[in-house]
């Protein structure tokens, strides 16, 4: 099919994004690399009146080094993060990530800030941006605030943002460099979207116990969800084989994903269990 | 809503009023006539449409006509030098990379972008880079032999 009728504004500044998301809020919708909005159009599934095209705002697309930690402005593409050595020194999940993230193609034209404010419970970036404790900065006309990532879901596929507020930024902080971290996944077929993922990160002392981990999956809820009696159980142990397993069988007794037409919630459930296993043995030294 | 956009497509600058919800699939087949760009799903599933967009590919489904303004496009049309096949349309041909011909243009852009950018690939590299195009004919295999032959020959 083919989009809905509406109107066409292209602002080439934020405060001019701004101005449009106060003036019309609800009636509009903000295309950022348009990899999930434009099947959505095409479909119909989204007739907004007003559509706010943030492809000219160039100063939302930096990505930069923020305090030992780094900034993504909301419209960096996901290729762009992809090739970026400052965050694969930074912040290896969100690459590690990113690679299950579509196709080469998507990534092309998906931005980080789309993915992210799309909130869909089967995404990759959602769930880094929790297990990194990342800050999602929204802008509106009246002015800035930070919303902690674990905050910014809300519900399925709606987030903390108010209708006149733009996600502007992503910041990863410094201590998410001291994280060591994978992501795995189980889809259909590679670059699908997600039946279950994790992403895993967990943060060693110096004498290689572990004192902060984090778990937080796709595909099992409405939004991305931590296994923090799994998390809780890693603390204080050397991360060994019996420590995988006990943290991989709570996963598999905490997690209670809804069965739907891809995947029945059991084997969701059992599959977290193991790709937990997987992520943390690919994630210890 | 009609928005003016102007886009240089395989070299050449056209510049005309779009509606604003025109993709630029359609603005490609209709607008311009270029209808070498095959849309099979329209919601970014199946990879016929990929062209390049500044070089970088891009589903034509998934993008309005008016974002591509100001940038260069290059089309299934804009591969054949001087009216000679190039080297990837010569080594698909050869290699019997395509049965009906629908997802080809698809496969075609997006080995072009993976060939500037990794001339000498693995197949497992081919395998990765064309995993967001769908055929229904051949199995693929033909498609990814055409794709390293098509290494092959620009190697040469």
């Amino acid at each position: 099919m083919k989009p809905p009728l509406f109107d066409y504004r292209s602002p080439s500044s934020l405060d001019e994004a701004l101005a449009l998301r106060s003036e019309y809020a609800y009636d509009s919708v903000v295309l950022a690399g348009g990899q999930s909005l434009m099947p959505m159009l095409n479909l119909r599934l989204a007739r907004p009146a007003v559509l706010i095209d943030l492809g000219r705002v160039a100063e939302l697309a930096e990505i930069s080094e923020l305090d030992g930690g780094v900034s993504l402005g909301a419209m960096a593409r996901q290729r762009s993060a992809e090739r970026s050595d400052l965050i694969r020194e930074r912040a290896p999940l969100v690459q590690q990530a990113l690679e299950h993230v579509g196709h080469p193609t998507i990534r092309n034209r998906g931005t980080v800030g789309g993915s992210v404010a799309h909130a869909d419970p089967a995404a990759e970036l959602p769930a880094v941006c929790v297990a990194l404790d990342a800050e999602l900065v929204a802008r509106g006309v009246a002015g800035e605030r930070t919303i902690a990532a674990e905050d910014f879901a809300v519900g399925f596929m709606t987030t903390a943002l108010a209708p006149d507020e733009l996600l502007v930024e992503v910041r990863i902080p410094a201590a998410a460099a001291t994280f060591r971290t994978a992501f795995v996944e189980i889809a259909r077929r590679h670059g699908d979207f997600a039946l279950v993922g994790v992403a895993a990160a967990i943060a060693l002392d110096g004498d290689g116990l572990i004192n902060d981990a984090r778990l937080v999956f796709t595909g099992v809820g409405l939004m991305p969800v931590r296994a923090r009696e799994a998390e809780a159980s890693l603390v204080g142990t050397t991360g060994d084989a019996a420590a995988l397993a006990t943290a991989a069988g709570l996963v598999t007794g905490e997690l209670q994903p809804r069965t739907d037409a891809h995947a029945s919630g059991d084997y969701r459930r059992r599959v977290a269990g193991v790709i937990t296993r997987r992520a943390l043995e690919e994630a210890m030294p | 809503m009609t928005v003016e956009v102007a886009v240089t497509v395989n070299g050449q600058l056209r510049s005309t009023g779009v509606d604003a919800r025109r993709t630029l699939a359609d603005f490609l087949r209709h607008d311009l006539g270029l209808t070498g760009t095959h849309l099979g799903c329209e919601h970014g599933i199946c990879g016929s449409c990929t062209v390049l967009v500044d070089g970088a590919s891009a589903r034509s489904c998934l993008m309005l006509a008016v974002q591509a303004a100001g940038t260069e496009v290059t089309t299934i049309e804009g591969l054949a030098v001087d009216g000679e096949l190039n080297h990837l349309q010569q080594a698909m041909g050869d290699s019997h990379g395509f049965q009906c011909g629908f997802c080809t243009p698809g496969f075609m852009m997006t080995a072009t972008e993976l060939l500037r950018e990794n001339p000498r690939p693995s197949e497992a590299q081919v395998r990765e880079a064309i995993s967001g195009n769908i055929c229904r004919c051949t199995g693929y295999q033909s498609i990814v032999d055409g794709i390293l032959r098509a290494a092959e020959l620009i190697g040469e």
